[in-house]
């Protein structure tokens, strides 16, 4: 805390140093005018960031005519449909995350293992940031192209086995765990490649030096360094997948299975007498378990920032 | 503390800078046992291949032509990818899209840069509350954005005119969406350079913050735009959640409501587009690596 103290003065007091400071009180109005040049920014903020939770949070303990109640958010525990999307949303998040790290993890280490600067690692890297946030409705397409009625191998299993397959288990919460692996896997990557390549090849040296094999390292050393990265990235991706929406809407055309889907149903069919709001409450109850998971997120990943750099 | 902390809710900022500052000889020359180079085989051949064959798969469906009943293949054929220009409602939604996409990137680089170089040379102390707010987005699900802002979308399709009422104002809830790998990206150039002796050496000599900002310290950290400009377009041309339930006709939308009555030309143009952002994303990559080794190499010199 000390030196960041210290650094703290240096710019104001070259500013405070300027022509134009005559005496203490244009020094403490020049260091309003500071704070003044942020305005535009928390402004903006402010309007389409924070309003709009607002307006969620306020709207979840209101009627529709304004009036305060806890309605919405009773109707969020008792109320069967979104107590199972709630339940199947927790469900995709929790098996895809641990999929997609297990998968995504081995994927980083053969990609780690390889030439730093090798085209391998640039390909997949780009790869990955594309789909790992930039899929959405195409993934769900590429799916259907491979599974589905027409696709891929579909067709080359009709056409060469003879066997009519069912695949409607694509449509299903399965095929959206398939698919959110998918989008789960490159996102792991990306989050937690900078780690394994903050192993030093020392501590491999060291352990092997001392008589250990790879196991014993992996067991003693790489697996403690890394354990905080892992666990933070399982968590990341818990979020990603609990608050995917794309996906499952093209995917699942009908129906309000997950918690999403729900919402956006909430929004679409505004029209039950009296729940105007619950969607509010829903989507309240993302926020808060969301935010709750990234604040577990944030603290683990200033343990794993300990060690690897 | 204060170093380390940055990096918290961070690390989330995907394909940000992170990726590119490798310790210098992480994974170089590390010997490898026979077993070690066979599981790696095995791995990469199982994970690629999951990731690799619905992109394949895509290929082969969009390129089918007509059905050959003796050999059971169908044809090759480019028809629906010459379909997507003759289809006007993609055409519409690309440009939409694009549009949304230059007002995004421009508003960000407004916003953002402006902000960030002022408190990192004159009130650092609110670093913190900026980068808060600015990767409060991931703790925000964008369905939850959604739901708040659809009221402030109504006002403003219903008094802001022609322009409240279309698809660009999008560009105003993208640039929230865009903060945190914005932030990232530029936030890492910005500590790979003495801002705030730049801008003091910048001030003395006369220039005025407007000159300070944009002649001075923005060409400084121009790997850190790019990245967050490419990053913020291929964002915008991937979002579909928002665009989808105010309503408005972005590429998303326009390519989910096609598939249900062409799935051929939606899988052709998902296809087109994912190899767009995919080579916009190589080139930054090769970009910014080689600006972060040339950066580093000029730190380590002096030493």
């Amino acid at each position: 805390m000390t030196d960041s103290s210290a650094s703290v003065p240096a710019p104001s007091s070259s500013a405070a140093a300027g022509p134009a400071s005559s005496g203490a009180g244009a020094s403490r109005f020049r260091g309003a005018g500071n704070y003044l040049a942020l305005v535009p920014f928390l402004l903006y903020v402010g309007l389409f960031l924070i309003l709009p939770t607002l307006i969620v949070t306020i709207g979840a303990f209101s009627t529709s005519s304004g009036q305060g109640t806890l309605d919405n958010v009773a109707a969020m525990f008792t109320t069967d449909v979104f107590i199972d999307a709630m339940v199947k949303s927790l469900q995709l998040a929790v098996i895809t995350a641990i999929l997609g790290a297990i998968l995504g993890g081995l994927l980083s280490w053969a990609v780690v293992r390889g030439d730093p600067n090798g085209l391998l690692r640039q390909l997949v890297i780009a790869a990955s940031g594309v789909l790992a946030q930039f899929g959405g409705v195409m993934l769900a397409f590429a799916f259907l192209a491979t599974f589905g009625f027409n696709g891929l191998i579909t067709v080359l299993i009709k056409n060469n086995l003879g066997v009519a397959l069912d695949m409607s288990w694509l449509y299903s919460l399965a095929g959206l765990a398939v698919v959110y692996t998918y989008f789960q896997i490159p996102l792991m990557l990306i989050v937690f490649l900078p780690s394994l390549d903050g192993l030093r090849q020392e501590w491999y040296d060291a352990s092997e030096s001392l008589g250990g094999s790879a196991w014993s390292f992996w067991r003693n050393v790489g697996g403690p360094i890394l354990a905080p990265s892992f666990l933070g990235a399982l968590l990341l991706l818990f979020t990603n997948a609990f608050s995917a929406y794309a996906t499952a809407a093209a995917l699942i055309s009908q129906g309000c299975a997950i918690i999403t889907l729900q919402i956006a149903c909430q929004m679409q069919s505004e029209i039950v007498l009296g729940q105007e709001n619950v969607g509010k409450a829903l989507a309240l109850g993302m926020i808060v378990i969301v935010s709750g998971v990234m604040a577990v997120y944030a603290l683990i990943q200033r343990r794993a920032s300990r060690w690897v750099k | 503390m204060t170093m380390s902390t940055p990096t918290s809710l961070g690390a989330a900022a995907k394909g940000g800078g992170a990726l590119l500052n490798r310790p210098k000889g992480a994974g170089k020359g590390r010997r490898s046992s026979r077993g070690q180079t066979l599981a790696r085989a095995i791995v990469l051949f199982i994970v690629l291949g999951y990731l690799v064959l619905p992109l394949f798969a895509m290929l082969e469906f969009s390129t089918r032509g007509d059905f050959d009943r003796t050999t059971k293949t169908f044809a090759r054929s480019l028809d629906s990818y010459a379909a997507i220009f003759s289809n006007q409602d993609l055409m519409a939604g690309i440009a939409t899209s694009l549009e949304i996409a230059v007002l995004t990137v421009f508003g960000m680089l407004l916003l953002l840069v402006p902000t960030m170089v002022w408190t990192v040379v004159r009130v650092p102390r609110m670093r913190r509350v900026v980068e808060f707010l600015c990767l409060l987005p991931l703790a925000i699900p964008a369905i939850v954005i959604v739901v708040g802002i659809a009221p402030i979308y109504r006002w403003m399709g219903q008094n802001l005119g022609a322009f409240g009422a279309s698809a660009l104002t999008l560009a105003f809830i993208n640039i929230i969406l865009v903060l945190p790998y914005s932030y990232r990206a530029i936030d890492s150039s910005l500590r790979s350079i003495d801002t705030a002796t730049l801008a003091d050496a910048a001030r003395s000599l006369g220039a005025g913050w407007p000159r300070t900002i944009f002649q001075v310290i923005v060409p400084n950290i121009r790997g850190g735009i790019m990245s967050a400009s490419v990053l913020a377009i291929a964002l915008v041309l991937g979002e579909y959640t928002i665009s989808s339930l105010l309503s408005f006709s972005t590429i998303q939308v326009v390519i989910y409501l096609l598939g249900k009555r062409d799935p051929f030309i939606s899988v052709a143009v998902s296809l087109a587009a994912l190899v767009f952002a995919f080579v916009l994303l190589f080139v930054i990559t090769r970009f910014a690596t080689g600006s972060g080794r040339r950066s580093q190499r000029t730190a380590e010199e002096p030493a």
